[in-house]
């Protein structure tokens, strides 16, 4: 398909002025010079039907969780009630303007102070900030906070202890707050090695990152003794939220013995996500930590009764983020809890975990899972068995789009020697029985073509507009410009065989 | 699938494999170790003239799947690099025992290979 640059017929116009009305003035008559573009940019001479009908194919050839399952394990790819949006999208929340005077937004003030004190409740934390945009950011406010503890104390540690399941931001965040990250072994069940745990854990050690259900989507039952484990090296226990999911409205991270608490808020509470969209990856921390909260922080003056920005002191690690927050996110989630009520955060977890069990128990016979035993809202299989047919994940993963299916996540987590050619599977509490069925009944079906075509799944995907696409090259030759894209066009003769419409 | 081991060669069990030729031991990485990374794209630089210890990671392989350290066997300093694979590093995809080494290291303690496996121990330790 041609880009709209290369779409473009020169004199075409997408409007036209009454000629008679207008007179034309060249730029240079009537602008300072420093204000006219030398370097001339070539727009695209399209007309109005020529750009709907461009972008409306382009919409056509995505794949987003309005068209289907999207089961992408780790991601928490939920549909997510468009209502929010629309409320998000009121005028007094989209038209406050970051600067107005507080006593002119005291609703919005009043959203964030109460989702302050609903997401405590939720996870059993004195006090939140919204500051952090994302999840990565998130921890890395997090683990800061943890830095200025100790520098605080006059306890210089060094060290960050972090499972090998964990997501790849967790050691990125503790290396870039300048800590060295130790790795903690998973035992046979997938869950911390707790003897290991113990000899690694010292005085030098800051403390354990953690999420829990864990990147398998395991349900780490130690987490009463790592607590102790920690607590007792005088350490702090970070909570990774990326797998909330499986436990809003269950267990309460804070009742688990957690100091901080990261929360993906446009993961977990009806934001979309893994759009590159706005997100919130909120920090809650118990109320020793509060005095080391980056700023802005929203309280209530009871006595002039109104909201306003509390000043924070000396130890807060400072700002992280211009201005308040992402504001609509706050919005969506607090709309999000509101709606759903301790009932239904409750069984949106039982929900998500009995999806993933039921997918799991499906589905082991024919792609053996990496730990058999009940799994949280999300299950690991691997395509193991298949490799003696010359079939890989890969493989696998890339017929499921021919039959109109996201591909789950793949070779995630990948550890030794327990985790190999894994297939992570997350069907999050949206999805009703009757998709599941079907993606179970996919699912065999191409296990059964593994076995005697394999050539159908090493040659798909063979339905999508665009084929199998060449992933070394992707990664070595990423095309992020126009001219980048000239460029390639040349050296490589297009691959225009591989793109079918 | 079976992957091909070398006769001769020591190999560590995080999958390396060394080939000892006199005071130079020449470092690599396993056909099962190419295989499991699959598809690789990236070999980080390694600095020439390096001292390294048994067991310390020695740079990071990036594939189209997964980044994965690669450690030192032994212990010594680093006196050659493979170039060729800052240009194509698909080397070690295609022949991981011979145009796909990594590095050639100048061996401090020759008993630390009592540390390694043959190539029996090796194919024995990776049957799947």
């Amino acid at each position: 398909m041609k880009l709209i640059l290369e779409k473009g017929i020169s004199g075409r116009d997408g409007y036209s002025l009454p000629q008679d009305l207008f007179e034309e003035i060249k730029a240079e008559e009537c602008l300072p010079e420093y204000a006219i573009s030398k370097d001339k940019k070539k727009l695209s001479e399209v007309s109005e039907v020529d750009v709907i009908r461009h972008f409306t194919k382009l919409s056509k050839l995505n794949y987003g969780l309005d068209d289907g399952f999207y089961p992408l394990g780790s991601c928490t790819m939920k549909y997510n009630p468009k209502i929010n949006e629309k409320l998000a999208s009121l005028s007094n929340f989209v038209y406050a303007h970051p600067l107005a005077p507080e006593e002119t937004v005291q609703g919005s003030l009043e959203i964030i102070y109460h989702l302050n004190q609903l997401l405590g409740e939720i996870t059993g934390m004195d006090e939140y900030t919204m500051a952090p945009a994302a999840g990565a950011h998130g921890e890395l406010t997090g683990v800061l906070i943890m830095r200025k503890y100790f520098v605080d104390r006059q306890e210089p540690r060094h060290k960050m202890l972090i499972p090998d399941s964990a997501h790849g931001t967790n050691p990125a965040s503790a290396a870039m707050a300048g800590f060295q990250v130790v790795e903690v072994k998973s035992n046979e069940r997938g869950t911390i090695d707790l003897k290991e745990l113990a000899k690694l854990m010292d005085q030098d050690t800051v403390g354990l990152m953690l999420t829990n259900p864990n990147t398998v989507g395991l349900y780490d039952e130690g987490i009463e003794k790592i607590e102790k484990i920690i607590h007792s090296k005088g350490g702090l226990l970070y909570y990774d939220g990326a797998n909330l999911n499986a436990s809003l409205g269950i267990i309460r991270p804070g009742d688990a013995g957690f100091d901080i608490v990261h929360l993906n808020l446009h993961k977990t509470f009806s934001t979309p996500h893994g759009g590159g969209g706005p997100g919130a990856g909120v920090i809650g921390v118990k109320k020793g930590l509060i005095p080391y909260l980056p700023t802005p922080l929203v309280a209530w003056d009871s006595v002039k009764k109104r909201y306003y920005w509390k000043e924070v002191g000396e130890k807060s690690i400072g700002m992280v983020r211009s201005f308040w927050a992402n504001f609509p996110v706050l919005v969506k989630t607090y709309a999000w809890i509101l709606s759903m009520g301790p009932d239904g955060l409750y069984n949106a977890s039982e929900t998500s975990i009995i999806n993933a069990n039921y997918i799991l128990a499906k589905l082991k016979e024919y792609y053996k899972p990496v730990y058999d035993r009940y799994c949280g809202h999300e299950c690991t299989l691997t395509g193991k068995e298949y490799k003696k047919y010359g079939v890989k994940t890969l493989d696998i993963a890339k017929r499921l789009m021919d039959y109109g299916i996201h591909p789950p996540t793949i070779y995630f987590p990948h550890f030794e020697p327990y985790a190999e050619e894994t297939i992570m599977i997350e069907p999050p509490e949206s999805e009703s029985k009757e998709v599941l069925d079907r993606f179970i009944e996919i699912m065999i079906k191409i296990s059964e073509e593994a076995k005697t075509e394999p050539e159908l799944l090493t040659t798909a995907p063979h339905l999508t507009p665009i084929r199998r696409v060449d992933e070394i090259l992707a990664v070595k030759r990423a095309i992020l410009t126009y001219d980048d894209e000239l460029k390639l066009k040349d050296e490589l003769k297009y691959r225009e065989q591989d793109i079918d419409f | 699938m079976i992957h091909k081991v070398i006769e001769n060669l020591y190999y560590a069990k995080s999958d390396e494999w060394l080939k000892v030729e006199g005071a130079i031991g020449t470092i690599g990485i396993s056909d099962y170790a190419q295989d499991q990374l699959g598809d690789i794209v990236y070999v980080e630089k390694i600095e020439k003239g390096k001292k390294i210890k048994q067991g310390e990671p020695l740079t990071t392989i990036e594939s189209v799947k997964a980044v994965s350290d690669v450690y030192a066997p032994v212990s010594g300093e680093i006196i050659e690099v493979n170039e060729k694979l800052s240009d194509d590093a698909s080397l070690i995809n295609k022949d991981p025992y011979g145009a796909g080494w990594i590095a050639k290291i100048k061996i401090d303690h020759p008993e630390e290979l009592k540390n390694l496996m043959s190539a029996q121990e090796y194919s024995e330790y990776r049957k799947e």
